[in-house]
């Protein structure tokens, strides 16, 4: 207890100065080859920026899948001669129902569906009702697994977008089965982001049809009064395309989008306006007729341009997420959190004036409290805020202004292991043992104590940590993180002061 | 260099159980005062559990509430509270989030949209210095959450110190962690404070410092039971937490100094939270005294003086 190995020492001293080193960069403004150059972020409530939180309309994922699943199952029927009635879908439940054209021919019916061709395997299972319908019910696992990849293709697809704005550092991250967290450090004003990534951008090249059955009615996007029949049956989409980019249009000298398709979209473009040269086709995007032009010839160089009378902005955007792709279900953003930047700086400001203010009047509490060793504990303080800034440092976390509070409560709870030590020395010299031992026998009977009472409040702040969200997770981060630092600088290094201290000085009575 | 001070004289001996009975009513009429807080006038809750809109703005020169007004009705934002907060032209529009409708997290967030559309109009130059919008999904999500973490850290606090020490101990600390916890949240109706994350961070903050708080004058009731196997537990009880006084004060005065530069420069953010965090440690720390140890008395009186009775 009172004797620290040369080793010992080293070690404690080098983890203090490894601890500043690794601080340093944050002192800095340029790297430096010679560190090693980790720094902590600033989290977005302190540098000005903006969260958002998307989720994905997984049920339109499985309202897609029924549509294809009952387009192939009418197919697969009628191609068998088999007759139908009735078809139901129910995305909530991801089931299809229908009534067989006669009971007899049920057991054909499912034999039918539960081979049906170009069907993904495992994907659906065929039952049989009580009311008499056939249910054609999408399997719980394989929308799970599909749920799983088009959450990884919107990642891409909201990354590619987000980069293409030229937004600096964004940082984007799958949350839970269906959420996807967006951070833009430095854009306050997010709307832009928001409208790009709230559109699907899923463009299709149908044929204008007559109304009625086999077609829907859509709106024209600037006119959302007038609507058109569109035939169901997509001739060509924007998945087919290579490139796409805003230009002005020579003849109208408006803003129109170029699209230059691939070789597959090319073949489909070109037999699609070949076949209907004088007809009327439509340019959907999401649901909606960007313009329907008559067919004057075919076209068959792969490119074609969108005139929709847009402005400068709307063409570049639109152009951009074609480039990006489509995303595989439509996100909604359920949380925006912004914060400009002048709010941000007085957060720093707010925040390092209550730190240092704090720091101060607990190092002269302290001094004041117990002389010699208050002031070992004020050494220890110190080295305890530079090692939670290099263990910050060291894994690059974010701190934010809450986090910046969990240092602070740290400090002040830090030297309560420096004050239950030096209280039970106190206590062992009042019933009359020398320094030594009541030294010994303070840190051997303090140690306990201090781990107990640190366990408790580790344990709350890991809940805080776990069910928190966002920058109270930060709090509860620094918390932790502060803990573990405490108990080295208090057991060991404030410890280690003061037995260099007795052991140099040999004092008859200890200054507490 | 010795010690400048000390809260009370080593050998003060303070009869801390003779005043157990006026503690625990204290105690208990204060928690039942803020049970009726409560539910009347009730918490205010913020943003995080209410759900809805916030935008914060900073104008150029003093801000023209009537203009604002008009233009948001203009814009179809209804039932906006729009005051000024710190200075002349800080604005604070605050939204209640739609709940109905297959669109409502849309809406929420086209709600949000106008906002601003409507400052940039009746403020030219003005800068939205905030902008926060949350669905209402999230908001009862992030609720739960909150409620689960406080739920959480109970139970670890109760089966920790369960193990480390022995039932009665958890038992009294857990019962007096809920009438700390029951008192902040009447603090907070009485106050106002928005009720959000950062207070539920709070929150588990003061119940983390109280328990520490705990767990120091039982470990000391603890070791006095081995060393004064005859001494009846009020008197034991008053010996320990006098000699650990010192200490029991000595941290939360640090604690408190910490804390109230956080609550005095913090920021509209942190004022409150800290504020919280202040009333928290005086009442952890006297809970600690004036509940934890008579109810410990109360619990363990004669089953922790078993050893007593022994030869």
């Amino acid at each position: 207890m009172m004797y620290y190995s040369r080793l010992r020492m080293l070690g404690t001293v080098g983890i203090c100065l490894l601890g500043l080193l690794l601080c340093l960069p944050n002192a800095l403004n340029r790297p430096m080859p010679s560190l090693p150059w980790r720094q902590i972020h600033l989290g977005l409530d302190l540098r000005g920026g903006s969260y958002l939180l998307l989720r994905i309309d997984l049920q339109s994922l499985t309202a897609a899948r029924l549509q294809s699943l009952e387009d192939n199952a009418r197919r697969t029927l009628l191609d068998k001669g088999l007759g139908y009635r009735d078809f139901q879908r129910d995305a909530a439940s991801a089931r299809l129902t229908f009534l067989p054209r006669d009971t007899g021919e049920r057991e054909a019916d499912i034999a039918a569906l539960s081979d049906m061709p170009r069907a993904v395997p495992g994907e659906f299972s065929v039952q049989t009702g009580a009311d008499g319908r056939i249910a054609v019910v999408l399997s719980h696992d394989a929308m799970v697994q599909r749920g799983r990849d088009a959450i990884g293709q919107s990642i891409e697809i909201v990354r590619r977008r987000i980069d293409a704005t030229g937004a600096i550092d964004p940082s984007i991250t799958r949350q839970g089965d269906d959420r996807i967290a967006v951070e833009l450090p430095g854009i306050s004003d997010p709307e832009r982001i928001k409208a790009l990534l709230g559109t699907t951008a899923r463009m299709t090249f149908q044929l204008v049809g007559e109304s009625g059955s086999g077609t829907t009615m859509l709106p024209m996007v600037n006119n959302p009064e007038q609507q058109l029949p569109i035939s169901n049956h997509v001739d060509a989409d924007g998945a087919d395309l290579t490139n796409a980019g805003a230009v002005i249009d020579q003849q109208s000298g408006q803003w129109a989008v170029t699209l230059t398709f691939d070789r597959v979209g090319a073949a489909e473009f070109g037999a699609l306006t070949r076949a209907n040269v004088g007809k009327r086709f439509a340019i959907v995007l999401d649901n909606k007729v960007i313009e329907a032009p008559v067919v004057q010839s075919p076209i068959t160089t792969g490119t074609g341009q969108i005139t929709g009378s847009f402005t400068a902005q709307q063409a570049t955007d639109l152009a951009l997420l074609l480039r990006a792709g489509a995303l595989p279900a439509p996100l909604a953003v359920i949380e925006q959190r912004s914060i400009g930047p002048s709010l941000g700086a007085d957060s720093i400001r707010a925040g390092a004036i209550s730190l240092a203010v704090g720091f101060v009047l607990v190092v002269i509490f302290m001094a004041l409290f117990y002389g010699r060793f208050g002031l070992y504990a004020d050494i220890a303080l110190l080295a305890n805020l530079i090692l939670m800034m290099a263990i910050l440092s060291l894994f690059e976390a974010t701190l934010t202004l809450p986090g910046m509070a969990g240092i602070l409560l740290t400090l002040g709870m830090a030297v309560d292991a420096n004050i239950l030590i030096n209280e039970r020395i106190r206590e062992e010299v009042k019933r009359g043992r020398g320094p030594l031992q009541a030294m010994q026998v303070g840190f051997e009977r303090a140690t306990g104590t201090v781990i107990d009472s640190n366990a408790t409040a580790f344990l709350a702040h890991v809940m805080l940590f776990v069910f928190g969200a966002g920058p109270v997770r930060n709090f509860a981060l620094t918390i932790t993180i502060g803990i573990a630092t405490t108990l080295f600088t208090t057991l060991v290094l404030s410890r280690l002061l003061m037995v260099r201290w007795y052991a140099n000085t040999r004092p008859q009575t200890l200054p507490v | 260099m010795s010690p400048r001070f000390r809260f009370v004289r080593d050998d003060h001996r303070i009869g801390f159980m003779r005043g157990r009975k006026a503690g625990l009513a204290t105690s208990a009429v204060l928690s039942v005062l803020s049970l009726i807080l409560f539910f009347y006038p009730g918490l205010s809750l913020g943003l995080d559990f209410r759900g809805g809109i916030v935008i914060e703005a900073r104008t150029q020169g003093p801000a023209d509430f009537g203009k604002l007004r008009t233009v948001l009705a203009e814009h179809h934002v209804s039932a906006a509270g729009i005051q000024k907060f710190g200075a002349d032209n800080d604005v604070l529009i605050q939204i209640d989030a739609p709940r109905e409708g297959p669109d409502h997290e849309a809406q929420t967030q086209n709600i949000e949209h106008a906002v601003r559309d409507a400052v940039a109009q009746a403020q030219p130059g003005a800068e939205v210095v905030r902008a926060d919008a949350v669905g209402a999904s999230v908001s009862s999500e992030l609720f739960r959450d909150g409620i689960l973490a406080l739920v959480c850290s109970l139970a670890m606090i109760l089966v920790y110190i369960w193990v480390r020490f022995e039932w009665e101990f958890a038992v009294s600390a857990v019962i007096t962690l809920i009438l700390d916890l029951t008192k902040t949240i009447g603090f907070l109706a009485l106050t106002r404070f928005q009720f959000d994350l950062v207070m539920v961070a709070a929150i588990l903050t003061i119940l983390g410092y109280s328990t520490n708080d705990k767990v120091v004058v039982y470990d000391r009731v603890r070791e006095n039971l081995r060393k004064y196997r005859t001494m009846p537990l009020r008197e034991l009880l008053d010996l320990s937490i006098n000699e650990t006084l010192n200490r029991t004060l000595g941290t939360s005065s640090t604690v408190f100094l910490a804390a109230l530069p956080l609550a005095l420069f913090g920021g509209h953010s942190l004022s409150g939270f800290a504020t919280v965090m202040l009333f928290g440690i005086v009442v952890g720390t006297s809970s600690s005294i004036f509940i934890a140890a008579p109810l410990l008395l109360l619990m363990g009186e004669k089953r922790l003086r078993r050893d007593a009775a022994r030869p």
